[in-house]
């Protein structure tokens, strides 16, 4: 089942959340919504979920115009929010089974789905135990089973490993892709850059509330094949100046060092050799130089000219490790 | 069939959640009893003298028993945004609400029972006119609980909902006629008694219980339908506006 966004549209007050957004999700594909905090991810989610009301635009899910009939959108679809939702005082087993029966599905077959949710999940030990009482990477990973108890064949999955340790959002990763290969359309938003690319087959970076670009990984990457990077791990202060050793390497081009890393790029292959021993001998001490593929973080740094850094910051805000 | 469903289930996590929990059970309990005993010892009247209370006893058991669950746990919900988790479900919002606040109103035509209990033992309820008391607290009980509800939505913290259902609460007791008759209340103040839901609740249950009645039985029946049309039209209207923005 495919999603079509045509023209979206939606302020608060001043603020353009959302500006004139538009793509479309194909059956079965997982279409990833990268961009960072504030950027319009979570309000387009909630537009396209029925809890918010778009000013302008169109949104049709599967043949259902969710304009004009949200409820009958909203039983195609399930939803993962940015933050664990669930009742803290009914167990994992009772939260699954409640959100099945919101969906109207009958007693039996919903205690059948939510004791298989919780094998498949890793979670039946905990299956009787109040959420409340379930870690971080515990509560993210029933949300996901709510999420999908009532088998949607749409999903919507926003900033699902934010905030959790690395174990767990591997393994939420790994959920995600087997829900993928099911045949489940995903719309996944995150700010994190790596996720996107390991698991998303196309890609729209979205930067305060529009679409800068919409690709697949591969075709996004393509134009940095013939691209060589280095990254040199240095003594530097932030916002060394550079203007000395790009004169000496005229063919590279270099970055500003932050948080004693120095970023190299250049058409040709990088001369990490000679730009360690000419940092070396400006007094410049190196504790580690090597190579690096061109990633989607560069993509990202060209197409919508924020650093990838402050995506880190952002991430480092809102307590993600993973 | 899947909106009952979706219905039920509600309801029945709601009551498990909240009503049915041992401090509100005890709580449900002990409140009419405290009233029914401070009015006969206010009295300073006989055993007979517990008829005449009862419809006031059963009137501030609703009143309290619907609104102070329902505006926080709804503002609790709304809070802790498990209630997105409802809005999302593809059920109508009327149904919605409708399952949201039935907790609410169970519970409290149950609390407008206990004092009934409690009475049967000490006088004889064979006079009482049930085919009016039950459909009355049926209706009290639904008005109450959606200006419980009204109170959810117009706050968006757990205080300010037991502030605001308190500023509605202690004016409706003290001007639906359950302490002072209306005709003894002053006739600027009158009127705003006959804005509030519960002066029609009593008064149709004084006359089911006690047969001394000052407005038509019609009247006060379609007034309580009415309040509860409007509380729970607004209620909805404002969820649309506020929370699904």
């Amino acid at each position: 089942m495919s999603i079509r966004v045509s023209n979206l549209s939606k302020a608060f007050g001043d603020v353009q959340a959302v500006a004139d957004v538009s793509f479309d999700i194909a059956q079965g594909e997982l279409f990833g919504l990268l961009g960072p905090n504030g950027a319009g991810k979570t309000t387009t989610i909630n537009l396209l979920t029925g809890l918010a009301r778009p000013d302008s635009g169109t949104i049709a899910v599967g043949e259902v115009d969710s304009s004009h009939d949200v409820k009958a959108a909203q039983s195609l679809i399930g939803v993962v929010p940015d933050e664990s939702n669930l009742y803290p005082e009914l167990s994992g087993l009772e939260n699954l089974t409640f959100c099945a029966a919101l969906y109207g599905v009958r007693k039996r077959e919903r205690t059948a789905r939510a004791r298989r949710l919780l094998d498949d999940f890793g979670l039946s030990d905990a299956a009787n135990r109040k959420f409340a009482g379930y870690s971080k990477g515990m509560k993210r990973k029933l949300t996901i089973a709510a999420g999908i108890i009532h088998q949607p064949p749409i999903l919507f999955l926003d900033e699902p490993t934010t905030g959790i340790d690395v174990a767990s959002a591997r393994q939420i990763r790994q959920l995600i892709a087997a829900l993928n290969a099911d045949g489940v359309t995903i719309l996944l938003t995150t700010h994190y850059i790596e996720e996107a690319e390991r698991l998303c087959g196309r890609i729209a970076f979205i930067v305060r509330g529009s679409i800068v670009r919409v690709d697949r990984v591969s075709d996004l990457l393509q134009p940095l094949h013939e691209r060589h990077v280095a990254v040199i791990e240095l003594s530097a202060p932030d916002g060394w100046p550079t203007e000395a050793i790009a004169a000496a390497f005229s063919r590279c081009r270099f970055g500003t060092a932050l948080a004693g890393r120095l970023r190299v790029e250049s058409d040709e292959r990088v001369p990490v050799g000679a730009i360690v021993r000419w940092l070396e001998e400006a007094g410049i001490e190196v504790t580690e130089a090597r190579r690096v593929l061109p990633s989607l973080e560069d993509v990202f740094v060209e197409v919508t000219g924020i650093e990838a850094d402050s995506m880190r910051r952002d991430r480092e805000k809102s307590g993600g490790r993973s | 069939m899947t909106r009952w469903i979706a219905f039920w289930s509600i309801l029945a996590k709601d009551m498990r959640s909240y009503y049915l929990k041992p401090p509100n059970i005890s709580w449900g309990l002990i409140f009419p009893f405290a009233w029914t005993a401070m009015f006969l010892i206010r009295s300073g009247g006989s055993v007979e003298d517990v008829l005449s209370l009862l419809p006031g006893v059963m009137a501030i058991s609703i009143l309290f028993g619907t609104t102070s669950m329902l505006a926080v746990t709804i503002t609790f919900e709304k809070k802790g945004r498990s209630f997105e988790r409802l809005l999302l479900a593809p059920i109508p919002l009327t149904l919605l609400m409708a399952a949201k606040t039935a907790g609410a109103v169970v519970f409290g035509i149950a609390n407008a029972f206990v004092p009934v209990a409690v009475c049967a033992f000490l006088v004889d309820l064979s006079g009482v006119a049930w085919g009016v008391l039950v459909p009355a607290v049926v209706l009290i009980a639904l008005s109450s609980t959606f200006v419980g509800l009204f109170v959810a939505v117009a706050v968006s913290e757990v205080f300010e909902a037991q502030t605001f259902s308190n500023f509605l609460r202690f004016p409706m007791i003290f001007l639906c006629g359950l302490f002072f008759p209306l005709e003894r209340l002053p006739l600027a103040i009158r009127p705003l008694s006959y804005a509030l839901p519960l002066t029609y609740g009593v008064d149709a249950m004084r006359g089911a219980v006690i047969g001394t009645q000052s407005l038509p039985l019609a009247v006060d029946l379609l007034a309580l339908v009415l309040f509860c049309g409007v509380l729970f039209g607004l209620s909805l209207r404002n969820i649309r506006r506020k929370w699904i923005v």
